[in-house]
């Protein structure tokens, strides 16, 4: 028992991008126990998205049915742990999105083994002990799982996109047996927006309490974010105070994002905020306070009233 | 209705820990403790669905002596009783089968709890605890109205119980998902919920007087050994300060030249 079990993710047919990062994660993984990558593919009429993920990995076991037509963890935590007996995996990994997080722990109870949360990475050259963030991003800590059977979340912003393999894997049908439902669908609000999703955008705009209130957080970052072709972000203080969805929040219990480019307007830089974008590759700072922590992790910091800054910027972009 | 909520003693997460110079341990000497912020949540939660409901709201903590601080906060908020199972720090699945423990003691028709620790970080304890009792599970609980909206000042819960259902409003990646979970359920509570009580004085006064239960962990015959150790801890790398520009002009001008990202 020695292979890895990847749990893809399927939005609109097709993997989702984070999966791709997590495919990375997996390969290193079976490079240090020595066995083959396998992937699980669940939903409903999902035989594109597990032809797709055949391209990566040595075997795909599909679970179609009507009972996975919505990612509900019931479900599909029972689909994984069937999926870690077809493959006979010794680690299942997954990517921490808001369904990885969801559903992957639920699987770890199943199979009663221990999981690890979004991990960073290997923490040595060989062996399985990893890496993952904990007290707000404050300290690194070096886990090891004890158990036989182990299962890891990975945080998407720290791998690369997995390419293809050389030669494509194989897919087979597999039947999971599941318990009498007791969660049911009721509704899907898809966030109509024409900016690009949070974890996925190039660039981010993001606020802070230095905007004072919800109208000027709104006035100022949606046309800069528009400007830009950003998604918007949001520390936790500005979620805290009700301005903006607790999914625009960017931060060691939000988000996790690492764009090309991060821009903080009126965030003071707590670390826990710093903890969620700090893998942006050009990170720039707008706050009246020099003192700012935020300036302390910028490429660029700019000591300026946001209030004058902001629309200026949006001129001369 | 019977609520069980669970009350996690943390390091305050605005403050800085410090790590032993051979990173075996986290110095927590000299350091303010506070209720895990999201079981803050989770505690007002429960209040809000008692006084819709009826019924009891039992806190629960597992931790050293000390964590009574934090169960009285809670019983200080409005919660009726406490529970605190005396142990070592536990992992996530330790802390999911304690309360497998305790759920089959006191049958509550809900375990509201945090979604995360703001000190493990691990997101885990809620989902492992429904996984072991078979139980549904909503987690990440948020509401559709604001928490500036007269529904939040008018205390209502988020979490709407009806014909044996829970209803649960979640956030996830790319919108807003509405789940009903057939009780008993266990909901874990993200921020935007609602917005905690503070506890009144004649509520501290109240909460003395209140019980708070203490069970030496090893009388509930579970193995704690954790399925997974922390073996070590490390400062986060830390990524170089750069440079302050004068101006908005200089700003692009670094951005399009320097950095190359517009």
């Amino acid at each position: 028992m020695s292979n890895v079990l990847i749990v893809a993710e399927v939005q609109n047919q097709t993997i989702k991008p984070a999966t791709l990062t997590a495919i990375t994660f997996a390969r290193e993984a079976a490079t240090r126990t020595g066995g083959q990558v396998h992937a699980v593919v669940i939903g409903q009429g999902i035989d594109g998205a597990a032809q797709e993920m055949a391209k990566y990995v040595a075997t795909v076991h599909a679970v179609d049915g009507d009972a996975y037509g919505h990612p509900l963890a019931e479900m599909y935590a029972q689909a994984i742990a069937g999926a870690q007996k077809a493959s006979n995996a010794a680690l299942i990994c997954m990517a921490a999105t808001a369904h990885g997080k969801d559903v992957l722990p639920r699987a770890a109870a199943l199979l009663e083994a221990g999981m690890a949360s979004d991990v960073l990475g290997f923490a040595e050259a060989s062996g399985l002990a990893m890496r993952r963030p904990i007290q707000a991003g404050n300290v690194i800590a070096t886990v090891e799982i004890t158990s036989t059977i182990k299962l890891v979340s990975t945080r998407p912003t720290e791998f690369e996109a997995a390419a293809p393999a050389a030669q494509a894997g194989t897919v087979g049908a597999l039947n999971v047996t599941l318990t009498a439902p007791k969660t049911r669908h009721v509704k899907f609000d898809k966030v109509t927006s024409e900016r690009p999703e949070l974890t996925d955008a190039r660039v981010v705009v993001s606020g802070g309490r230095g905007l004072k209130d919800a109208e000027s957080f709104h006035k100022l970052m949606e046309p800069l974010a528009d400007k830009l072709g950003a998604a918007i972000g949001a520390s936790r203080a500005v979620v805290d105070s009700g301005w903006v969805p607790n999914d625009l929040q960017v931060g060691q219990t939000g988000k996790v994002v690492a764009p090309e480019l991060y821009i903080a307007v009126g965030i003071s830089g707590a670390i826990q905020h710093v903890a969620g974008m700090k893998s942006s590759k050009a990170i720039v700072a707008i706050n009246k306070d020099a003192e700012a922590p935020i300036f302390q992790i910028a490429d660029y910091g700019l000591v300026a009233d946001l209030f004058k800054a902001v629309p200026e910027l949006m001129e001369k972009l | 209705m019977k609520i069980l909520v669970t009350v996690k003693r943390v390091t305050d997460y605005e403050r800085k820990v410090k790590i032993t110079p051979d990173g075996s341990a986290i110095i927590t000497e000299g350091m303010n403790f506070v209720p895990n912020p999201f079981d803050e949540i989770a505690v007002e939660e429960a209040l809000r669905l008692q006084k819709a409901h009826g019924g009891e709201v039992v806190v629960v903590s597992i931790g050293a002596k000390d964590a009574t601080t934090q169960i009285r906060q809670a019983l200080a908020m409005g919660a009726d009783r406490g529970i605190l199972v005396l142990s070592d720090e536990l992992d996530s699945d330790a802390v999911a089968r304690v309360l497998v423990k305790l759920v089959a003691e006191e049958k509550p028709d809900l375990v509201i709890m945090g979604k995360q620790a703001t000190d493990d970080d691990a997101n885990q304890a809620g989902q492992l605890l429904a996984g072991y009792l078979g139980w549904p599970q909503a987690t990440f609980a948020s509401k559709t109205e604001g928490l500036e909206s007269e529904a939040e000042k008018a205390q209502k819960p988020g979490v709407v119980i009806e014909n044996g259902e829970a209803l649960v409003l979640r956030e996830v990646d790319g919108g807003l998902e509405t789940i009903a979970v057939t009780l008993p359920a266990v909901v874990t509570t993200d921020l935007r919920l609602n917005h905690p009580r503070f506890a009144s004085l004649p509520g501290i006064m109240k909460a003395k007087k209140k019980e708070v239960k203490e069970v030496p962990i090893a009388s509930l015959g579970i193995d704690v050994t954790p399925k997974v150790k922390n073996v070590k801890f490390a400062e986060p790398p830390t990524r170089k300060a750069g440079v302050k520009v004068a101006d908005v002009a200089e700003l692009v001008a670094k951005l399009k030249n320097e950095a190359k990202v517009l």
